[in-house]
């Protein structure tokens, strides 16, 4: 019963992770490109006179869109019409379900273990949860009966589908280090430090892959300096026929699908929940460094890490220009995919090495 | 008819594989970013720096105008309290929107030829290039006064009457 409580409590918190870090990363999206650009950003929405520099446009806007006229054009084809900002919101939603955002914890007498669905399948299940989602994007272009609604679709598919397969080949010079696909052995691989000093975090020692995954991790979010299938005002997007809440669903599942991909460069590249330089077992501090204070340890580890990701993801949002769709696609098939399939082999042949000399990277 | 080549500027394979281009650019808009940072978190702690920002909350923070920016007009009075203008309808001959009406009168001072019976000013027709400014001989109409707020609801409040123009209501 209580595991059953306790499932139901991560997954929860999950999707309170997902959900939150959406409504925040508007918030930091104005204002991040605000504060670089040498404007000031939104800050006109208060609460009894409280602007909170701004925050409290987090609750004004779900509030604009869903009291928006949910306008459905005649023509479209209304089943699908009204399927694809779920499916394109719900399935990268779901995928969060599946990181571990801490080890195990004993408390109670027991061990609780703070990754939603304990599967040891875990990075396959990301990664067709991500595919999953692309099919929101090809729906919404298909049903909406029109041009750039579908064409807008057709380069989501293109774009995603491309990407989607070079991320896959990017963690895969990683995945064969920890020698998993559990995202929680591999996280566990990770919490441990090299001869006391450094953190044996993947970035350490996969960092080409890590650049790569960032690069392939961007594109897959469909932000620019990847935006080929929305571009709101110059390409028009799949999103074209949406209006209200529905077409705030697409947006947010942008900001979702950075945060699945931050989550995912964190888990299997810098270390997960792994705290770094935490005290060895002292006699005073290592007991209390135990049960629900380790929990939070861990989880404000990964909170942490995963926001500094999503900074910089952020940052290179504002800084870069948006790609030709086919130097987008340049850029993944011949490039991405090459160096990070070369990266891969470079990797195998190396554990080899590691394993032929006896060389101990393995805990 | 001359041909001037124009070579293409060179890129070296430093530009062409893009990346060290993105972290040079990361470099640029992290520096703007985390001075504009300080700035702003040193303006609410109360230290004295520069703006964090060039954005003028304009109805909250008073406008930056130019000390030579033209503006809404005025009409200049003398000491007893008349206007300088003299109707030798100069400004509204020059103007190039038309915006200015002048109606003339006789004047009650010997010394004075003409005075304006109505000086009539259509904002919502003025593209403030300051000819009228130019060309008075009596320094009677001058457009320094900064005021910004001239909208109105219709048209009729965009015509400014003589004494709206000096300043009495």
């Amino acid at each position: 019963m209580i595991d059953i409580l306790w499932v139901f409590a991560k997954v929860a918190g999950a999707l309170g992770f997902g959900m939150n870090w959406a409504a925040f990363l508007g918030w930091v999206e104005r204002k991040q490109s605000a504060v670089m650009q040498d404007r000031i950003g939104a800050n006109r929405a208060d609460i009894l006179g409280f602007r909170l520099i701004g925050l409290i446009h987090i609750i004004a806007d779900p509030i604009k869109l869903f009291t928006k006229e949910d306008f459905v054009p005649a023509g479209v084809r209304k089943t699908f019409h009204l399927l694809a900002p779920s499916i394109s919101l719900g399935f990268p939603l779901l995928a969060l379900a599946a990181f571990p955002y801490g080890g195990n914890v004993s408390f109670l007498g027991r061990s609780w273990s703070l990754q939603p669905v304990e599967s040891p399948m875990g990075l396959v299940l990301v990664l067709a949860m991500v595919a999953v989602g692309i099919h929101g994007v090809v729906m919404a272009g298909y049903a909406s009966n029109s041009y750039y609604g579908l064409l807008g679709g057709m380069r989501g598919a293109g774009q995603m589908i491309a990407y989607e397969v070079c991320l896959a080949t990017t963690m895969a010079g990683a995945v064969f280090l920890y020698g998993t696909l559990d995202l929680a052995a591999a996280a566990a691989w990770q919490a441990r430090m090299i001869g006391g000093v450094l953190p044996a975090w993947g970035v350490v020692f996969q960092p080409v892959g890590f650049i790569l995954f960032l690069v392939a991790g961007t594109a897959l979010t469909k932000r620019t300096p990847f935006d080929l299938p929305e571009g709101e005002s110059e390409i028009v997007g799949y999103h074209v026929e949406y209006s209200g809440m529905k077409f705030g669903m697409f947006m947010m599942t942008d900001l979702i699908e950075s945060v699945v991909v931050a989550c995912l460069g964190v888990t299997l590249f810098l270390g997960g929940w792994h705290v770094p330089f935490l005290p060895p077992s002292l006699p005073f501090l290592g007991p209390m460094l135990e049960g629900p204070v380790m929990a939070c340890l861990m989880l404000g580890a990964f909170t942490a890490k995963v926001a500094l990701v999503l900074f910089l993801l952020m940052q290179v949002r504002w800084t870069l220009p948006r790609f030709r769709f086919d130097q987008l696609l340049d850029l993944g098939w011949k490039n991405i995919l090459p160096l990070a399939l070369a990266n891969f082999l470079l990797t195998a042949w190396a554990i080899y090495l590691a394993k032929a000399w006896g060389v101990r990277l393995w805990p | 008819m001359t041909v001037r080549p124009v070579s293409r500027p060179e890129r070296g394979w430093q530009v062409q594989i893009y990346l060290l281009e993105v972290v040079y650019g990361l470099g640029v808009t992290f520096r703007h970013f985390f001075t504009n940072l300080w700035r702003h978190s040193a303006a609410l702690a109360g230290l004295k720096t520069e703006p964090g920002a060039v954005t003028i909350q304009y109805p909250e923070d008073p406008p930056a105008l130019g000390v030579r920016a033209r503006t809404r007009h005025r009409i200049l009075s003398r000491p007893d309290g008349t206007p300088r203008c003299t109707a030798c309808l100069l400004c509204e001959t020059i103007c190039p929107a038309r915006c200015i009406r002048i109606t003339a009168e006789e004047s009650p001072d010997p010394l004075i030829e003409k005075r304006a019976k109505t000086f009539d000013l259509d904002l919502g027709l003025c593209v403030f290039c300051g000819y009228c400014v130019e060309a008075c001989p009596v320094d009677a109409i001058r457009m320094d006064t900064n005021d910004l707020r001239i909208p109105s609801f219709d048209r009729r409040g965009m015509i400014w009457s003589l004494d709206k123009l000096m300043g009495k209501g």
